[in-house]
């Protein structure tokens, strides 16, 4: 009877410590081995597609393309942004989607763990020309020398101002484009306005945390080196633009007043900063142009490229790419899609899809539309009409940006590292550390978190 | 060993069923009926069991298994001992997350068992509007915790918040809750006790049980309003006090919501604020953005020894200070 129970109870814990080491199943490590890429080939079979809408026409019209070159494939969009929990749990799983529509900074640290196959069978077999891509997003997707992403779209910095506030102060768009840091401090405190303690216009955001690495750029420095593989959070230079961004905000009675007074503005309407003069200028994403084109074409703007102290054009230069993770069940259709999608000819549908949709609202195209795809960039520049000043102004700024892009470039540890920056720099927006103790701290923090993940990639590799 | 009796019994009385054999039937059809109630029972509770089963404990003890193992999600789990546990007390931002969290509960659970109880008695003299009122406090609870964390930055605004505006009607230079460190916490604090609704409906059912014949009592003593409070109301209500007390310490404890979607959430992705980083919040942050589940693992295992040791204590002074009508006095 005992002896029974025992044995029982031996099987019992046998069975649970079966389940426990057997229920996480993953995917990580699993190859395209099998995979036959041939842009000729016939496909068929289903292709789930994570974190892509598909919503406007720019998505739509080359979705039609892709779906077309894709023949019997049945196409599911599991829709909204990339959601990492979802993702997790569909590799726990052991069933990936098919293919991912990822941010460019997730790509290394998902490349690190092996969720998404390095594409060079894949760009080899569909014949993806990589060198049509823009540098800066090329490198972002590419983790030790292995392409891990199809890049599309490219997001970059312009300085946008109100001319009225410029003009009122005796300034210019110059003063405040960043080539002078002196400049855009004088700037700033002649633009700000207050009374006790409450601000009534911002003379100048330098746009915390958010652009640290352009402020550090700016200054001749790098956040990581070009390998990904060591921090220089607390190189002299990115203490300087550290010091130098929040000094733009303690000038203005700190970091909180202007924060709680930006949280209060109506972004994406018409009573946006800009239309309602209570900001000077700012550095912000070339999307937003649009948004101001549309809420508020009459407003008084001027437009510039961000430069770097000493005058040239600089622009930190993120956005999205395509990924297959490890396990696809049709990572043949999934590299399809990726080609076609980030294709010059689907690129150049997306534009006159948007034309004709603006032109039915009666809008001019504003020619707001970076692809990550250098010739595509280049047809789609062609195919922008004058819209008036100061949009024209916005849109050459915004390719002339699109030229002088830098990235971050990818790596094993990019959400612990851009975690302990952002820490990094709160702490001290927040006035709970100096500029060195706090980028001091996240250097070991980041150095850390980098070591151990590429000592893992390099073990495991 | 039935069967055997009920033969030998048989055996021996020759005719006729003996008072041996009858008891052994009795008790043989007492099993039966026995088995049969049990397996009832277990059949209506089936639901619940497997619920359990699959949903509470097979959960619980796989969160074990993973606290000893390297698990990113995507890779099978690598075995590594109690290192997770040993990294856990070198960890800063543990120690910083465990006492925002701990500031968070103990402030903001005395102020809500204040105010749920000061609504409560509000309540009980409310007479025919009582119902009308008690729906109103209810109404926030039923408020999804994200919008509250929205609201929370609208309200709690520094230049055009609501909260501020008001002060300023008194003259008051309200302080910038949403962004300055030292006024984060309190602010989600205050935020929090929109919510009291649930504990208000608790309390005015208990106060409602207070025999009234206690207060005429006391009245005809000479009692007045604390003193009745103090020494009728109180201990009477003390169950449901307590029963607010346990809840709302563990749910202190394990404050995610609010403070994610203000702070952390989307929208905020860039501006996070160390003030505001709860427990449970980096527990989520090693989890799904650092992909440490196994780390992850091993603070909620921290976490729920944490509530263990806080209820435990919670209970050994309740006994002291909890009356339970129809129970002896200790």
């Amino acid at each position: 009877m005992h002896a029974s129970r025992r044995m029982a109870a031996a099987l019992a814990g046998a069975a649970c410590l079966a389940l426990l080491t057997g229920c996480a199943v993953g995917t990580g490590g699993a190859d395209d081995s099998d995979a036959d890429y041939d842009p000729d080939a016939d496909l068929s079979g289903t292709m789930s597609v994570m974190g892509f809408s598909g919503v406007d026409e720019v998505a739509t019209s080359r979705m039609d393309l892709a779906e077309e070159a894709l023949g019997d494939v049945e196409v599911t969009l599991i829709e909204g942004d990339l959601d990492l929990q979802q993702f997790l749990s569909a590799v726990a799983s052991g069933e990936p989607p098919e293919i991912v529509y990822a941010n460019r900074d997730q790509i290394g640290s998902l490349a690190a763990r092996g969720a998404i196959l390095p594409l060079d069978s894949c760009i080899e077999g569909e014949g993806i020309d990589t060198g049509m891509f823009v540098p800066a997003a090329l490198e972002q997707v590419t983790l030790a020398d292995q392409v891990y992403g199809i890049p599309e779209f490219n997001t970059v910095q312009l300085t946008m101002a109100n001319a009225d506030l410029l003009e009122a102060a005796g300034l210019s768009v110059e003063d405040v484009n960043g080539s002078d840091w002196d400049a855009v401090s004088q700037a700033n405190l002649a633009l700000t306005k207050g009374a006790g303690g409450a601000l009534s216009v911002i003379g100048y955001d330098s746009k915390l945390p958010e652009f640290m690495p352009l402020w550090a750029k700016a200054n001749g420095a790098d956040l990581i080196s070009e390998d990904g593989k060591t921090a220089q959070l607390d190189d002299p230079a990115v203490i300087e633009a550290l010091e130098w961004a929040v000094s733009i905000y303690d000038d203005q009675g700190g970091f909180s007043s202007v924060k709680a007074f930006r949280d209060s503005a109506d972004f994406f309407g018409e009573g946006n900063q800009f239309a309602t003069s209570v900001l000077g200028a700012m550095p912000m994403e070339q999307w937003y142009v649009n948004v101001l084109n549309d809420v508020s074409p009459d407003a008084p703007l001027a437009f510039d490229t961000v430069h770097a102290r000493g005058g040239d054009t600089l622009a930190y230069a993120t956005g999205s790419a395509w990924a297959i993770p490890a396990g696809s069940a049709n990572p043949e259709a999934a590299c399809r899609w990726a080609r076609v999608m980030t294709s010059t000819d689907a690129w150049e549908a997306a534009a006159n899809a948007r034309i004709e949709v603006r032109e039915a609202e009666g809008n001019p195209f504003t020619g707001i539309l970076l692809t990550g795809n250098a010739a595509a960039d280049e047809l789609i520049q062609g195919m922008v009409t004058s819209v008036g000043e100061p949009w024209d102004t916005a849109a050459a700024k915004m390719y002339e940006a699109n030229e002088k892009t830098f990235a971050l470039p990818a790596n094993p540890a990019d959400a612990e590292f851009k975690t302990a920056l952002q820490d990094a720099v709160n702490s001290v927006l927040n006035g709970q550390a100096t500029p060195e103790e706090a980028m001091g701290a996240a250097q070991a923090t980041a150095q850390t978190a980098l070591d151990e993940a590429w000592a893992k990639l390099e073990s495991e590799n | 060993m039935a069967d055997t009796a009920v033969k030998a019994g048989d055996g021996s009385a020759g005719a006729g069923i003996s008072p041996t054999a009858d008891e052994s039937a009795r008790a043989r059809s007492r099993r039966r009926a026995a088995r049969r109630n049990t397996g009832s029972a277990l059949l209506f509770l089936s639901p619940w069991i497997i619920g359990f089963c699959v949903f509470t404990a097979w959960p619980l003890i796989y969160s074990a298994y993973l606290s000893l193992t390297d698990y990113d999600v995507i890779n099978d789990p690598q075995f590594v001992g109690f290192e997770n546990y040993a990294q856990l007390f070198q960890d800063p931002k543990v120690l910083l997350a465990l006492q925002n969290t701990a500031f968070f509960t103990f402030v903001q659970v005395p102020l809500y068992v204040i105010v749920s109880l000061a609504l409560a008695l509000l309540l009980q003299r409310a007479g025919r509007s009582a119902g009308f009122f008690r729906t109103i406090f209810f109404l926030p609870k039923m408020t999804p915790p994200v919008a509250i964390g929205i609201l929370f930055l609208l309200l709690f605004n520094g230049q055009n918040g609501l909260i501020n505006t008001v002060l300023g009607w008194f003259g008051i230079n309200g302080p910038a809750w949403t962004t300055d460190p030292a006024w984060v916490k309190p602010g989600l604090i205050m935020m929090s006790l929109w919510t009291v609704g649930a504990s208000v409906i608790i309390l005015l059912a208990a106060l409602q049980n207070v025999p009234e014949e206690l207060y005429e009592s006391a009245r005809i003593d000479g009692a007045g309003f604390w003193r009745q409070s103090f020494s009728i109301t109180i201990p009477m209500i003390s169950p449901a006090l307590f029963f607010i007390i346990v809840v709302n310490t563990i749910a202190g404890l394990q404050t995610f919501d609010e403070a994610y979607t203000a702070f952390f959430g989307s929208g905020n992705t860039t501006y996070s604020n160390d003030a505001a980083l709860f427990y449970v919040i980096y527990l989520f942050q090693q989890a799904f953005e650092f992909l440490n589940m196994g780390y992850a693992s091993a603070m909620a295992w921290l976490l729920f020894g944490v509530i263990m040791i806080v209820t435990a204590v919670q209970l050994i002074v309740s006994r002291r200070l909890v009356y339970y009508e129809g129970e002896t006095q200790r």
